[in-house]
């Protein structure tokens, strides 16, 4: 499986933070774990405490296994100011999951982002690579039964 | 491509792609088909066209017609009345200031203090068009340097015009050219930084987004003048749209032969590539940025050296903002002179800026600089929502500061704004009503700061954390009457020992708030009091007994159960208990439920109880 992403890049250092976003996107729980570190570790040639650095400086990266669907709640002032606290607590209480957890059913995992550049529509959310505007509590529910529907 | 009668901009930037674009259009391509008219309307999906409040926003061209709001619903009666009868629909027109229905979007007083250079496509053209970018000039400015004029030329015409950095430092574009020109390393690289994490910013997005081709033709410009061979854009992996765009135009680009060896028939050669963030808001400092692009963490560096004579991978290195890069091809089409004859002394041209906040047009605005605070926000803002009054203005997000009514006259250039203790920052501009608390604000500005630290060097890493934990302190009633001048000392003293620009702007929105706002600190640390009632533990709901009618809705709204009473007795909340989410008030339907901005004597009182038992266990 790695192979097939590896052969897509140069076995250069550079490469890396690409490689793992790759990995990331193509794994059905998407996070990125030890074989595959190991993999990254031989294929570019580097030490695998290099890899888990650049994996835990960006927040992007989970080593964590997580859900089908990332929830990612924009947490930046504008957000707040618009009352991105009760979507959250929306959130937390139609997934019953806390912040970075992934739902019993393994298909959704909430996390909370920087911005997103959309505040002209604040509150608003990312799923997967999907921007959700205009939150409201209603909306809420109606992307969540929608999102489940999809198999 | 066959000429047709009609043609029909849909704005499809994120904004109106969140509030529902990709729906109606899709809802108007099958309408069109069922009524066989596919062949007689042109549907383009454009950039961003500016008020994204409005979304979902088009145009209909020949006559111009600016429709707002749209939603699937509408979509029969447009077609069939403006498409099919040439009637246009006036039900989803604007309104002006006097509440005439307005046709057209030049109509619009949002759009009427506008001057569009950067963003003069963005909204008007198929962003994943090289036909059409060209057809509106593209590739004209480059194509005209390459042939007849010398690098040298190039920076001078800058010079002349005056550009200075839009990524929020406002270093002049010239000399940071000049001094990549003047290393005689033969591999040169340029940038794009393209890692807008600014919270309330999306200037760049929105270019990126809108017109891709515009910003690398500046890219190139830039490379000509400075000597790179190589470019690369780095844009933050949470703007997937903009990622692929500007794939996309290099593709496109490639195809035409405009990036290669020999473009234009000159000796230049030039490529580019698109590089991803991970979500880390350090990397859009310029040497955390290159770090970031060699697969390393993001960590800024001490400059010097600069990136100019020490960058990427060890080579002379320019990076330039998108804004920056989209400004080039209008100065040199149009002449250092007249970008020039706009802006102030010594801010030229224009600025585009991130509306945001409680405003009534929010969106992307590009304004002369020099435009006073007031006529941003009044004019092409259209004043304050509701019936609230203006309270503060946040520029420059992190690394900015507040600034108040009596500022409201300060002219938008990059030295009154510094003087004043904001600064322009990326762009952003965070509009607030008189229901904000400054201190809140400020606390989470300052969170963000220590959220995205990334640290490497202890006052930013350390310093931002005990500001924070101090203002955590002022607003849950904590607080202690030294925490101000405590406050003011850390922020002085981070401000000046940071390693990064991160560092060195981080304590600003604190510092400028202590400073206009000195009073709502005060009243948070002796009153125990948020006169706006956002810091939870400063205020209270309270029923009020002589209205409330005992309908029991609150107590079965509330989500933890801390409402209780009856018919007769009325209704009471349990204070200890309530979590301040607000629901009470928002379901009585007698508006018997207030919020009182003071700390609840109960609660206080329980408060006291447990300090002085934890200090008797001392």
């Amino acid at each position: 499986m790695y192979q097939e992403i590896f052969s897509k890049y140069t076995p250069t250092k550079d490469n890396l933070i690409y490689i793992l976003h790759d990995i990331q996107d193509n794994d059905p729980q998407h996070y990125i774990s030890e074989e595959a570190v190991q993999a990254i570790s031989e294929y570019l040639n580097i030490p695998s405490n290099h890899i888990y650095g650049v994996i835990t400086f960006y927040s992007m990266y989970s080593t964590k296994p997580r859900g089908k669907n990332i929830i990612r709640l924009c947490e930046s002032p504008h957000c707040y100011i618009k009352g991105s606290e009760n979507i959250l607590r929306k959130l937390k209480n139609a997934l019953n999951v806390g912040i970075g957890e992934t739902t019993k059913d393994k298909l959704f995992t909430l996390e909370l982002c920087a911005c997103l550049g959309v505040c002209g529509n604040a509150p608003v959310m990312m799923i997967n690579d999907d921007v959700y505007g205009d939150l409201t509590e209603e909306k809420i529910d109606e992307i969540l039964a929608r999102l489940r529907e999809v198999k | 491509m066959s000429l047709k009668r009609i043609d029909l901009l849909i704005c499809c930037g994120s904004g109106c792609v969140s509030a529902g674009a990709l729906k109606i259009k899709e809802k108007i391509q099958s309408v069109l088909k069922d009524k066989g008219l596919l062949n007689e309307i042109n549907i383009i999906e454009t950039g961003c066209m500016g008020p994204c409040d409005l979304g979902p926003v088009m145009i209909v061209y020949p006559e111009g017609i600016f429709y707002q709001k749209v939603t699937v619903n509408d979509v029969e009666e447009l077609v069939e009345e403006h498409f099919i009868k040439g009637r246009p629909v006036k039900r989803l027109m604007a309104q002006d200031k006097q509440e005439q229905v307005v046709s057209t979007a030049k109509e619009i007083p949002f759009y009427q203090k506008q001057v569009k250079v950067a963003l003069a496509n963005c909204g008007y053209i198929d962003p994943e068009s090289l036909d059409e970018y060209i057809a509106q000039g593209g590739y004209e400015a480059l194509g005209t340097l390459l042939t007849e004029k010398k690098p040298a030329d190039a920076i001078e015409i800058v010079s002349k015009s005056g550009l200075r950095g839009r990524g929020g430092g406002g270093f002049p574009t010239a000399t940071k050219w000049k001094l990549a020109a003047g290393n005689k390393d033969s591999q040169k690289y340029i940038i794009c930084n393209g890692d807008e994490g600014d919270p309330g910013a999306f200037m760049d997005r929105s270019l990126l987004e809108g017109d891709p081709h515009r910003v690398l033709e500046g890219m190139m410009i830039a490379a000509y003048a400075m000597g790179a061979s190589k470019g690369f854009f780095y844009i933050r992996a949470e703007y997937p749209l903009a990622i692929k765009r500007i794939k996309g135009a290099i593709e496109q680009a490639r195809e035409a032969g405009l990036l290669g060896k020999n473009i234009f028939g000159s000796k230049f050669e030039f490529d580019a590539e698109v590089r991803t963030g991970a979500g880390a808001f350090v990397c859009g400092e310029e040497t955390a940025l290159i770090h970031s692009i060699e697969g390393e963490r993001g960590h800024p560096s001490a400059k010097p050296p600069y990136p100019s004579d020490k960058g990427l991978w060890g080579k002379p290195t320019c990076v330039n903002n998108v804004e920056t890069f989209a400004n080039l091809p209008t100065i040199f089409l149009k002449g250092p002179e007249w970008f020039a004859s706009m802006g102030t002394k010594t801010s030229k041209g224009t600025k585009v800026f991130a509306l945001t906040g409680d405003v009534k047009n929010t969106g992307l605005v590009e304004v002369p600089m020099g435009i006073t605070l007031r006529e941003m926000i009044f004019e092409v803002g259209g004043g304050i929502v509701g019936d609230r009054n203006f309270k503060a203005v946040q520029l420059g997000g992190p690394s900015g500061g507040c600034l108040t009514t009596e500022h409201l006259d300060v002219p938008v250039d990059y030295e009154s704004l510094k003087e004043k203790g904001a600064m322009m920052g990326s762009g952003g501009v965070i509009v607030m009503n008189d229901s904000n608390c400054m201190v809140s604000i400020a606390k989470f500005f300052l969170e963000f700061s220590v959220e995205e630290s990334c640290g490497k060097c202890s006052p930013c890493r350390i310093g931002l954390k005990q500001m924070l934990d101090i203002m955590e302190r002022i607003t849950s009633g904590k607080g202690k009457e030294e925490d101000i001048e405590e406050l003011i000392r850390l922020g002085e003293a981070i401000k000046q020992l940071s390693l990064c620009g991160l560092g060195q702007t981080a304590p600003n929105p604190v510092l400028s708030t202590i400073k206009y706002f000195r009073n709502e600190y005060e009243a948070h640390i002796r009153d125990m009091s948020c006169s706006t009632s956002v810091c939870l533990d400063l205020m209270h709901f309270n029923i009020d007994k002589a209205k409330c009618i005992g309908c029991s809705l609150c107590a079965k709204k509330c989500p933890v159960t801390c409402i209780s009473g009856s018919k007769e007795e009325k209704f009471t909340i349990h204070q200890l208990d309530c979590i301040k989410c607000g629901t009470c008030m928002e379901v009585c339907p007698v508006k018997a439920i207030s919020k009182i901005p003071q700390m609840n004597d109960e609660v206080k009182a329980c408060r006291e109880k447990q300090r002085l038992q934890s200090e008797y266990e001392e």
